[in-house]
């Protein structure tokens, strides 16, 4: 017995020594990870992303991940050039008209496998995008699109969808309904083009993987390892390949915690890195070049509709709206420059006419008053015939920005209303559930534009809408949304959505909170880097590194 | 790191075999220095978070807009500002000959300039006076005016302002804002009425341990966090271990195939992933609104971690029944309850307590953790891992926020361990069983 | 002895079995659906979605699906990873979380063991005195804590010495292993020195010492041949559950050290409610303790038949 266990021991012993002397070996030849932020010789960028894109597969794609992703491998009919502005991508010239539009492409697009991109390739992506088994959350912005949305419901085969290729470069697209903003649809991720031959072959299992797509961009996949690791370069088939400076994108980090991506910045290893509230003084007092874009969306407390809530009455929400100061909430408790507080349904960067729609329809700013908001809250309670409210429930979202948003209404309502209201904190999923369901009194929510339209926060509040998740109901908000949506007329439009902007002042089915940015540290030796809400962001097709 | 939950487990204590004499005997002596400061510790932790509330009457959920992230600060005095909109120089006023300051504040400063030809952008830096470097880029303005709004203190600043365009420093100035208060927050506060407009001096409460990022007392919050921290550390740990003893003790007793069953059924829990279930369970139980989220915690860690001190127990009682004075008890004709009462209860109490004072700061652990992935209280209550949570994201700004409930959680965890190896050590000594 | 595994091994199966199943209620008891989305669906859409993941069938026959695909080894398909099987997903992260466990435990076992026989050998001396104040540190502050910290060590390292000594974050490389293992295994690491260390001192006062000395047995080999041997014993004993523990607590490490691992995946997964892989993690987390468990056992039994008669009597 003492024999046995002691040769145990021995041979134990003589492995640990072993694995200590390995370890020890290890630890002293391994030369940390060669990585550099920016690398002029070889025109290399390396990056940290915040998650790994769920899926590359346009048709389904919808986080803004995968459209950062997929706006460097694939090309449009359209892109949005370094400025920002709508340009020729794979069509080289087109024709919009009241009822349709025409492209024609260029002969030049290559798929990364040599093929030439032609029309067939943009009828297959939309039919694909549209067809009821591929369950794409995006298929209604097809919409506009002559008999997309009975396609998509499975009421007409995919054959009767308005777009067909007249030859193998031109390509002509139907409306059902007037559809001035199409040429930013053109440049949506959606409408990328899709190889039917390529999907055919790989199936559910398309774009699962580097080697399971084929790229029309100006980049192609090289690498992707789940969860840790994706890697792009240059695309040598890309018709305008000259003109693309950087190699390589590589991106050997994926974590979501700002303060970690900060670190791997502080330490020189990625060229680009958002920053927080509690980061932004760290990064100021090292001297790094700070920047900010506005991301174009809107965030905003929604109240809910539904029978029975206290939130229905008008006047409460006027008292809500005389008590929030979306000023103080911008600049005490968030605190970031680039964040700017919202008084309008429509962002600063939405456009007009001609110049931002805000500058041509200046807003009506309410200014907070207690005394104002009280006065309201008496007038609601004798609406509603009430002694005193009962608990409202605010519904949030689980991030940390969130939760102190949250916090501050909740301890704004309790001292300047005396209401109680209780915080139900959900994560994503659960919070969207419970917003489908109406189980909430006020919600945070927040929009971000589809397209580059106003329309895309225009019609999120009329009555038949999905995602009018308050069930706000009022006939003559209605009524201007049908007036613009049936017009083409430039002025009509735009005095309708004045009037909208006008109805959400005065009758508050939301109260705007901020206009959210983007605040970054960016490397110094990166250049032309296009931050921009619309076309994938950050965007590094005009990107190049000085020396 | 996360294996703090099962760290001190008392695992060797599953098997009755080790337990060699049980004569109930006094306790011998536990004052060493180390135990007496420790139990020191757990006193001062709990005056803390049941008479410090009493002493510092300040609401932990009281937010002060105009003190967000302040240092340990004294009472002051500050100046309540009214008009808090928009502003821009009236026509009236001449155009300055420099960098102009129309009013600094810790609600604005007000800045206006001279047109500068050839200029159409201007970039406004604002800086530390004390240190080089322009700052941050505030705004970009085509105007020659700038109001500035942006979490401003009493500290000394450095305007700076340049051509955005090219990059050219035009204009610079130093400037200290004076404290002030703006009337929409006085109101809120009930500091002025709210019918009262006028400028006024009011004063702000002092701030020992700072403020955290609202502008809430940390000395507050530490004390309302170590109320939930500490309850759930010895409510969560009462109930799983009282649940466990009960099951043990059933199965121990009734025996056969009862505590067959019982005991697989233990099997099964003890092998469930511990942290992946409590999160589980965290998420499935989920938090209604106006709940503070402390009962599904407990709920949650009820039903992972009662199997440890079944099995203890029902070792104990087997090992007991097979003692002789047991037997000589039962053949004298003790009834079953009498003798629970009077042999087993007070043999297997100690055990018991040791394994109560390690489950707490295990308890306090698990609680820490969870609340610092997100999954733990609900605002506006709050515990010391909640806090952790809060500070972790201003760890390079204020450390601060970050390092003081991180003390505290350490403190406790601390001075509970080290009472419990006490006990431990107690009970060994006493039963004659010499352990590590 | 077979009789012995075989029993262990059953009741391994019915554990997991019923992790699976305690797993997939506790999953569904949770409200909304992974197919909740942020843009509304249109109902042709949402019962396409349904029947490709078959959640339109009752919650019962859902559970049977599920059982008779688990058995076949099949956990089905993400549901926010689109396209990537769960599977998939846990031959690509479980070995990385592995990795790291391993590295930690091995840190942990050679560190504890190094620092609690160094105190033993300095019993109320300084060493013994820094080892145990290392110990309660190391022990009363939270994990996350020190994984934040370590972060900006590393990055105030690297500043000064002007080239990256240490890797910040990420994965890929040796070097990236080292300091999350070491915070992840620092509090095991305390653990076992505590544990060393008592037992050292109890093999430091037996009277083998003596007969060892007067052979003429001296220094490391007195130490490694003799008392090592004898004191590491409580140590071994610990590893089971401490390799569990770790493999499956490394969460915090892999979202602050940005590592690919399967924790983060299972924390993000219960966030997004990813049906799939909610049930493929657990049950294969669960599957993974209880064979180390069995393994332990069964190594027990092998070292010492006494063990194996009192586990098979209870």
């Amino acid at each position: 017995m003492a024999k046995t266990l002691l040769s145990r021991f021995i041979v134990l012993r003589s492995l640990s020594t072993q694995l200590i002397a390995s370890c020890l070996f290890i630890l002293v030849i391994s030369a940390p990870a060669n990585a550099q932020a920016v690398d002029a010789a070889q025109a290399k960028v390396t990056l940290a992303l915040a998650t790994e894109p769920p899926t590359l597969n346009s048709a389904v794609a919808t986080d803004t991940i995968a459209g950062f992703i997929l706006s460097h491998l694939m090309e449009g009919l359209l892109v949005y050039d370094a400025n920002g502005q709508l340009a020729a991508g794979v069509a080289e010239r087109w024709q919009l008209d009241a009822d349709g539009a025409s492209f024609w492409l260029r002969e030049s697009a290559r798929w990364s496998d040599g093929k030439p991109v032609t029309a067939h390739d943009f009828v297959f992506a939309w039919r694909h995008a549209l067809k009821p088994t591929t369950a794409s959350q995006y298929a209604f912005i097809f919409y506009p699109v002559k008999n997309a949305e009975a396609v998509n419901n499975g009421k007409l085969p995919e054959s009767e969808l308005g777009v067909r290729a007249v030859s193998d470069y031109e390509l002509r697209v139907e409306f059902g309904q007037p559809c001035p903003y199409f040429l930013s649809l053109a440049a949506f991720m959606t409408f990328l083009p899709m190889r039917e031959d390529v999907l055919d072959h790989w199936g559910s299992r398309y774009a699962a993987d580097s080697d399971k797509l084929v790229f029309n961009g100006a980049f192609v996949l090289e690498k992707w390892i789940h969860g840790a690791h994706l890697r792009l370069r240059k695309n040598s088939q890309y018709w305008q390949a000259d003109s693309v400076k950087i190699n390589e994108i590589d991106m050997p980090y994926i974590t979501a915690d700002p303060s970690a991506q900060f670190n791997l910045f502080r330490d020189g290893q990625i060229a680009i890195a958002p920053l927080d509230t509690g980061l932004l003084n760290e990064a100021v007092e090292r001297g790094f070049d700070i920047e900010y874009f506005h991301t174009g969306s809107l965030f905003f407390l929604e109240f809910n509709f539904r029978e029975g809530r206290i939130t229905a009455n008008r006047s409460f929400r006027k008292a809500v709206q005389r008590l929030i100061d979306p000023d103080l909430l911008v600049n005490k408790i968030i605190g970031l420059p680039g964040i700017k507080p919202a008084y309008s349904l429509f962002p600063v960067t939405v456009k007009g006419m001609k110049d931002p729609f805000r500058e041509e329809y200046p807003v009506m700013r309410v200014d907070p008053d207690i005394a104002a908001a009280r006065e309201y809250l008496a007038q609601a309670k004798e609406e509603l015939g009430l002694d005193k409210f009962p608990p409202l429930v605010l519904l949030a979202g689980d991030s940390p920005r969130a939760l102190q948003e949250a916090e501050y209404y909740q301890y704004l309502f309790k001292k300047g209303l005396g209401i109680e209201l209780r915080i139900d904190q959900q994560v994503f999923k659960q919070r969207i559930e419970k917003m489908r369901r109406g189980d909430f009194d006020i919600v945070a929510a927040a929009w971000g534009p589809d397209y580059d339209d106003i329309m895309t926060f225009a019609d999120l509040f009329a009555s038949w809408n999905e995602n009018n998740r308050g069930r706000y109901s009022n006939p003559l908000y209605d009524r201007w949304i049908r007036l613009a949506q049936h017009s083409s007329d430039t002025r009509t439009r735009f005095n309708a959505m004045a009037q909208i902007q006008r109805i959400v002042v005065e009758d508050v089915p939301i109260l705007p909170t901020y206009e959210n940015g983007s605040l970054y540290v960016q490397n110094p030796r990166l250049k032309g880097v296009r931050r921009s809400i619309f076309g994938g962001d950050p965007f590094f097709r005009y990107a190049w590194i000085e020396q | 790191m996360t294996i703090s939950v099962f760290r001190f487990a008392p695992k060797t204590w599953g098997s009755a075999d080790d337990l060699e004499m049980v004569a109930p005997i006094a306790l011998p002596s536990m004052a060493s220095p180390t135990v007496i400061l420790s139990a020191t510790v757990v006193v001062f932790l709990l005056l803390f978070v049941s008479v410090g509330p009493l002493l510092w009457q300040q609401s932990p959920s009281q937010q002060w807009l105009s003190q967000i992230s302040d240092g340990p600060s004294p009472a002051y005095s500050v100046r309540v500002i009214s008009d808090n909109g928009a502003w821009r120089p009236s026509a009236l006023s001449d155009m300055p000959a420099g960098l102009k300051v129309h009013a600094a504040n810790t609600e604005y400063v007000r800045l206006h300039w001279p047109v500068l030809e050839g200029v159409t952008r201007y970039r406004i830096y604002r800086g530390d006076a004390h240190k080089p470097g322009l700052g941050l880029a505030i705004a970009d303005t085509s105007d020659n005016y700038f109001q500035d709004r942006l979490q401003l203190s009493r500290e000394l600043y450095r305007y700076t302002i340049a051509d955005a365009d090219t990059g050219l420093l035009l204009l610079a100035r130093e400037i200290r804002p004076e404290a002030a208060i703006s009337a929409f927050e006085a109101q809120l506060q009930g500091l002025i009425p709210v019918t009262n407009n006028t400028s006024q001096w009011v004063e702000l409460p002092a701030h020992p341990l700072g403020t955290d990022a609202l502008g809430r007392d940390m000395l507050a919050r530490l004390m309302a966090g170590g109320r939930t921290s500490l309850f759930v550390g010895v409510v969560a740990p009462l109930l799983y271990i009282s649940f466990g003893c009960i099951f043990g003790a059933i199965a121990g007793l009734m025996g056969g195939w009862v505590d067959q069953l019982a005991m697989r059924f233990v099997d099964f829990v003890v092998a469930l992933p511990f942290l992946l279930f409590m999160i589980l369970f965290r998420v499935a139980f989920g938090i209604g609104p106006g709940e503070n989220g402390i009962m599904p915690l407990i709920l949650a860690m009820l039903m992972l971690s009662w199997p440890g001190s079944a099995r203890l127990i029902r070792g104990q009682v087997l090992a007991l029944r097979s003692q002789p004075f047991v037997e000589a008890s039962r053949i004298a004709g003790v009834g079953t309850s009498r003798m629970i009462l009077r042999h087993m209860l007070p043999n297997v109490l100690p055990m018991i307590l040791v394994a109560f004072s390690f489950a707490i700061p295990q308890a306090i652990f698990t609680e820490a953790f969870l609340s610092f992935i997100g999954m733990g209280v609900s605002p506006p209550t709050t515990s010391w891992g909640a806090l952790c949570n809060d500070g972790i994201k201003t760890l390079l700004s204020h450390p601060r926020q970050l390092l003081l409930p991180a003390l505290f959680i350490s403190l406790s965890v601390l001075a509970f361990n080290i009472l419990g190896d006490a006990l431990r050590d107690a009970t060994d000594r006493r039963s004659g069983v010499v352990r590590a | 002895m077979v009789n012995f595994i075989a029993r262990r091994l059953l009741s391994g199966l019915i554990t997991i079995w019923f992790i699976a199943t305690a797993t997939f209620f506790a999953m569904h008891a949770v409200p909304g659906d992974p197919l909740t989305q942020e843009k509304a669906m249109s109902p042709a859409v949402r019962a396409q979605l349904e029947a490709r993941y078959g959640l339109d069938k009752p919650l019962i026959e859902q559970y049977q699906l599920f059982m008779s695909n688990m058995l076949r080894g099949d956990f089905g398909i993400s549901f926010t990873q689109e396209n990537r099987s769960v599977n998939d997903i846990i031959r690509e992260h479980f070995p990385i979380s592995a990795t790291l466990g391993i590295a930690a435990v091995l840190i942990a076992l050679v560190g504890g063991i190094s620092a609690g026989s160094a105190a033993a050998y300095c019993k109320n001396r300084w060493p013994d005195r820094v080892v145990m104040i290392a110990v309660i540190a190391a022990i009363s502050v939270p994990g996350f804590v020190i994984a934040g910290l370590a972060q900006l060590v590393i990055v105030a390292l690297n500043n000064a010495a002007e080239t990256t000594l240490l890797p910040v974050a990420g994965w890929g490389s040796v070097s990236q292993i080292w300091v999350p293992a070491l915070v992840l295994g620092l509090g095991t690491m305390a653990y076992l020195s505590r544990i060393m260390r008592a037992s050292m001192l109890e093999v430091l006062s037996a009277d083998f010492n003596i007969a060892a000395k007067a052979k003429g047995v001296n220094g490391w080999r007195l130490f490694f041949h003799h008392q090592l041997r004898n004191a590491v014993l409580p140590v071994v004993t610990e590893l089971g559950p401490t390799i569990a523990a770790i493999t499956t607590g490394g969460f915090v490490v892999e979202l602050i050290f940005a590592i690919p691992g399967l924790g983060r995946y299972f924390v993000q997964a219960v966030q997004q409610l990813d049906y799939t892989v909610i049930m493929g993690t657990t049950v294969f987390y669960g599957a993974f303790l209880v064979l180390v468990v069995v393994l332990v056992d069964i190594s027990y039994g092998l070292i010492d038949p006494r063990i194996r008669l009192h586990r098979g009597r209870s």
